[in-house]
């Protein structure tokens, strides 16, 4: 793949990434919202997180949408406000969203099982 | 007689701004206050003109901090409180006073691969472009673009990212990639992809807000992203 391509496919991705974290978000927000409306506590919630494959599934596709999103913005403003560009920056910013998507997923399946 | 203070750039990188001080007349351009100032005040002002009227696109200047065209700017536009500060063009190395070095501009045309790609010879026919077909529209929005080089000051990607081919070599591509005739449409897809190419733009629209002839260089980038777009999806292109 040349590298113009390469970024095509990153453009892309971040993209496609963009539009799931846009419904992804507005779930998370309405449903905190509506989760503590009533003074639900921590332990309730664990309760019906635990119960569920539907939360901890949409969870993990979040965390993962998140971390593709984030890392790639992060390397263009590394590029474009710090002139950081080459392969260092990139592996160094793959590391980045890989330890995202890591941390995102313990804490997923921390509320699973 | 009323008189403009007017602030110019003078030597290359490094230099200053000299004050002088220009007679105010109705209807005067920001290129009659250089012209004046050449002619009446400092013979050795270096500033680049030709046509003088909005055709040729060699008088753009930095005026008052915004990229312009001087031929067709009115003083009592531009000039806040009887004041002009003119540099030249950003984003572009400075040869002397207000003249802009142009060759990287002109240089990334061809690298958007700019140049027109026959399909024809001399022997066929001439060819047949319905003035109301879509891609002709397309094309008719981008086509009247005079190299002045605004856009290109005027873009933050291209100071951000000194290898971004920037708004008027792409929206050249554009009117390449709407033209039926055309014979290198997959090569000029390629030669404009990336960081580099339309993908870097952020459609901040700076170009589109100051471009003097009120085209839409960011309209342009974004049919060049969904053209890519749908090659990367495998999507035919439409003809």
């Amino acid at each position: 793949m040349t590298t113009a391509r390469a970024e095509l496919v990153l453009w892309a991705a971040q993209r496609v990434t963009a539009v799931f974290l846009a419904g992804f978000v507005l779930v998370h927000l309405v449903t905190i919202v509506y989760a503590v409306r009533g003074g639900l506590t921590a332990a309730a919630i664990l309760a019906r997180t635990h119960a569920s494959i539907a939360w901890p599934a949409f969870y993990a596709l979040f965390v993962l949408a998140a971390a593709v999103h984030g890392a790639i913005g992060l390397r263009t403003i590394a590029a474009e406000w710090l002139g950081w560009r080459g392969r260092g920056a990139d592996l160094s910013i793959a590391a980045i969203g890989l330890a995202l998507a890591v941390l995102g997923l313990r804490a997923v399946a921390a509320v699973a099982a | 007689m009323e008189h403009l203070k007017v602030d110019v750039w003078r030597g290359g990188a490094e230099g200053a701004y000299q004050s002088f001080e220009v007679p105010r007349r109705a209807s005067q351009t920001v290129l009659d206050v250089v012209t004046h100032i050449q002619r009446f005040l400092d013979p050795t002002l270096a500033y680049r003109f030709a046509c003088r009227v909005g055709m040729c696109g060699s008088c753009a200047m930095t005026v008052n901090g915004t990229p312009r065209w001087t031929c067709r700017t009115h003083v009592d536009k531009v000039a806040r409180d009887g004041t002009l500060r003119l540099a030249p063009l950003a984003n572009m190395p400075i040869v002397r006073d207000l003249v802009a070095d142009m060759r990287e501009f002109f240089d990334k045309w061809a690298r958007a691969r700019g140049q027109f790609t026959p399909t024809r010879t001399r022997a066929d026919d001439f060819a047949k472009v319905d003035p109301r077909s879509a891609a002709r529209q397309e094309a008719d929005l981008a086509i009247e673009c005079i190299g002045c080089g605004v856009c290109y000051a005027a873009c933050d990607i291209v100071k951000w990212n000194p290898a971004y081919l920037g708004p008027a070599a792409l929206n050249r591509a554009w009117t390449l990639q709407t033209d039926v005739r055309d014979g290198a449409r997959a090569e000029r897809r390629r030669a404009v992809e990336g960081d580099a190419g339309c993908h870097a733009c952020h459609s901040l629209m700076s170009c589109t807000e100051l471009c003097p002839k009120a085209l839409s260089p960011t309209r342009s980038i974004a049919g060049l992203k969904r053209q890519s777009l749908r090659s990367l999806l495998g999507v035919k292109e439409k003809a």
